[in-house]
């Protein structure tokens, strides 16, 4: 690639071909502000923040638009520029509602930081402010349309990375919204509920249906007797909330702060992660020996599902029965334990930490009922529960560690693992490979299936069998395998899908912001979290094994078929009409 | 004026036949909405799942699109298409008091259709006869210099017309 010469401030920068004034300013350490800018995935110069002074040039340039050019001078600090990017900043508030003290992105949202940091301190016009409807219709994300500022990210994020195309904009000038088509609300359409769009969404635009009233309603209430799970990827991230560095573990500081909140009972979803590889791989096994459909692929992720559920309906056969780890502990939540516990199966409010809001949708299923009840009653999301530290008054980084109630506490690092893309892969190939051969593995690491790329395949030999497996994160990774599949060109054993990009530590309900680099180091405390656990295999989780010989006997028996596994619902491609 | 005819028996077997022109060109959305909207006098929701399943372009963009340009309605047109121009010689000639009686009498506002699909109501730019502005057109057929207290004469024109 021919490299090319500029400056930019005065200081000479060499870049390659191509590249853009923002991405070469980055490299002499010039901070150029953006909005709309979202690096591979929404690069359309849209919202003018990033403008820029290039000497010989008619007007200003959007940075992130312009590619560099040779003997280029560019000039990021002049009077031009500071004016232009304020009256833009003023444009954009004139037409945003000034309600930042009640926003539920209020100190940490792009638009605030920006406007105060070019200390906008009066807006000098006035937009139309048209009134839209809220679009609550959703029980996993809120769309409110007055406070989106029309930056496209959570358009590219939703068409580039899960290809859902649930939302586009409608309408055009002041009246346009970002929306499903015909007049839909998201719950009506095929939006799947993995919040990439809340996660991009620079304002208050679009949110997790915040839920935190109910759990203080249920911790209130003498009669209730509140059980919560965590799910592996919060506790990996959870610390980004109190200032930690992205990635700390701090398992321990959230089970303390939990407690301090009221819950009777600290439990963890990776005691059921635990479970679900033993009932998922027996069912791998299963169908290996039986002739089932193969590949088999799993189905953890409730994103996942409702995706495979609206656009490949008919590989629905493919997917793993097992509910999701929280649905498995959900049903176990108010049978086994509530039995065990001595306590009223109505009186149990089961609640859910996780990384997901489409959890959200997944708890509120019609068929999630297998204990009579509603078997996990509300799902938070992390954002929702470092909202609930901050409320009590926690002081979270200075708690000491605690560990999580017995026996549904107890897991090993495969469980940890299913945080992370490629994790419930590495976890079955764990217990899978022991069980097959009756030996024990020399290493547990598994790392082909481990890391950021899209797709990952590995072949592992088990026993006579060469087990060939494949690894998708982001639903449009997703669907490349799917395409394979149904073109008969995937001859895999088994298939490990996670909704979105990175898997749960990059899920929709996860602290903002999560990007590229923070999706890596929250992957890196994953791992570091597995190595640190005494036990790594989850047919070695003795609570697991004190569960089947006491209740539910087998994988796979008539108990575990009862309360661990599930259908799923064909749904139209465009929306969610059954 | 010619009353238009709003008719659906076997325009979604034209349809198909439409969509299969352009099949494997995502490009030509604009072109089957127009035949659409020509045929059809709008773009019904079904047919928008239609050309967006045979397509294969997600409905949140074709309903975009259908909402971007006003060509193109969500309802059906009336009998009576109005378009009234509110360029520049037509605006200061007293379009905007001519609108605004149409909007009253008919009791809708720009880019709609009355309940009883009698009457849609458009603003335009420019019709090309500026010599003799306010202009509008009843189905294609111009009515010029208008004034506000025409528009009741002529909405009962075409009301008459109709029975």
């Amino acid at each position: 690639m021919p490299m090319v010469t500029l400056t930019i401030d005065g200081k000479e920068v060499q870049v390659e071909q191509g590249t853009t004034i923002l991405d070469a300013a980055k490299k002499v350490n010039v901070s150029i502000p953006t909005l709309c800018y979202l690096k591979d995935i929404n690069v359309i110069g849209a919202c003018r923040i990033c403008v820029v002074e290039v000497k010989g040039a008619r007007a200003l340039q959007a940075a992130c638009v312009t590619p560099v050019a040779e003997n280029m001078v560019v000039l990021t600090n002049t009077p031009a520029v500071r004016n232009s990017r304020r009256m833009t900043l003023e444009l954009i508030l004139s037409n945003h509602p000034f309600e930042c003290p009640t926003c539920i992105r209020n100190q940490n949202c792009e638009l605030q930081a920006l406007a105060e940091a070019f200390g906008i301190r009066e807006v000098r016009y006035t937009g139309a402010n048209p009134e839209h409807n809220k679009d609550d219709s959703s029980v996993s994300l809120v769309r409110d349309p007055d406070k989106c500022i029309l930056c496209r990210r959570c358009v590219s994020v939703c068409e580039k990375v899960q290809t859902v195309n649930a939302i586009g904009p409608q309408g055009r000038g002041f009246d346009t919204v970002i929306a499903p088509g015909v007049d839909m609300g998201l719950a009506e359409s095929n939006c799947v509920n993995c919040s990439q769009c809340v996660l991009v969404c620079p304002t208050g635009a679009l949110h997790e249906r915040d839920q935190i009233k109910e759990v203080w309603a249920a911790l209130d209430d003498p009669k209730k007797h509140v059980v919560v799970q965590t799910a592996p990827a919060v506790r990996v991230a959870i610390g980004e909330m109190f200032g930690m560095e992205p990635g700390s573990v701090a398992t321990g500081q959230m089970v303390a702060a939990i407690r301090k909140l009221g819950f009777d009972k600290v439990f963890d979803t990776d005691f059921t992660a635990d479970l679900t590889i033993m009932e998922e791989g027996s069912e791998l096994l299963e169908r290996v020996k039986t002739g089932g459909a193969l590949p088999l692929i799993t189905s953890c992720s409730p994103g996942w599902i409702k995706f495979i559920e609206h656009f490949y309906p008919a590989l629905l056969p493919h997917v793993s029965t097992c509910k999701s780890p929280q649905q498995m502990f959900g049903a176990l939540a108010k049978t086994f334990y509530a039995e065990k516990a001595g306590v009223d199966p109505a009186d149990v409010f089961s609640v859910s930490i996780m990384p997901c809001t489409a959890k959200k949708f997944e708890a509120q299923r019609p068929e999630m009922n297998a204990s009579g009840y509603q078997d996990v009653d509300v799902v938070l999301t992390t954002r929702e529960l470092g909202r609930m530290f901050k409320q009590a008054g926690i002081d979270f980084n200075e708690l000491p560690e605690e560990n999580y109630d017995d026996p549904l506490g107890i897991s090993t690092g495969a469980a940890v693992i299913f945080g992370a893309t490629g994790g419930v892969m590495e976890a079955a190939l764990r217990t899978v490979y022991e069980i097959v051969t009756g030996n024990t593995l020399a290493s547990v690491d598994f790392v082909d299936v481990r890391g950021l790329e899209g797709v990952k395949e590995a072949i592992v030999k088990v026993g006579d069998l060469d087990v060939k497996v494949a690894v998708a994160h982001g639903l449009g990774n997703a669907r490349k395998l799917l395409d394979a599949l149904q073109a008969g060109e995937a001859d895999y054993h088994f298939i490990e899908i996670m909704c979105c990009p990175g898997g749960c530590i990059g899920g929709g309900g996860q602290p903002i912001p999560t990007n590229y680099e923070i999706r890596q180091k929250r992957i890196n405390g994953t791992y570091a979290a597995d190595e640190a656990m005494a036990l790594r295999k989850s047919h070695e989780n003795p609570a697991v094994q004190q569960l089947y010989k006491e209740f539910l006997e087998k994988p796979l028996g008539h108990k575990s078929h009862e309360l661990l596994h599930t259908k799923y619902t064909p749904r139209g491609k465009f929306n969610s009409a059954v | 004026m010619e009353a238009k005819s709003i008719c659906r028996c076997d325009l979604n077997a034209e349809l198909e036949k439409v969509i299969a022109q352009h099949e494997g060109k995502k490009d030509d959305l604009i072109e089957v909405l127009y035949w659409v909207q020509e045929n059809y006098g709008y773009v019904p929701k079904d047919v928008q799942q239609i050309i967006a399943d045979k397509m294969n372009v997600p409905l949140s963009t074709i309903y975009g699109v259908i909402t971007f340009y006003h060509l193109f309605s969500l309802k059906p047109k009336g009998k009576y298409g109005i378009s009234l121009c509110k360029g520049t010689a037509c605006y200061v000639r007293g379009a905007p008091q001519v609108l605004e009686r149409f909007e009253k009498e008919l009791g809708i506002k720009p880019h709609d259709s009355t309940d009883d699909n009698m009457f849609s109501l458009e603003v335009v730019r420019c019709l090309g006869a500026c010599g003799l502005a306010p202009v509008m057109t009843i189905n294609k057929e111009p009515r010029v210099r208008m004034k506000p207290d025409l528009v009741p004469g002529i909405i009962n024109e075409c009301r008459n017309a109709d029975k």
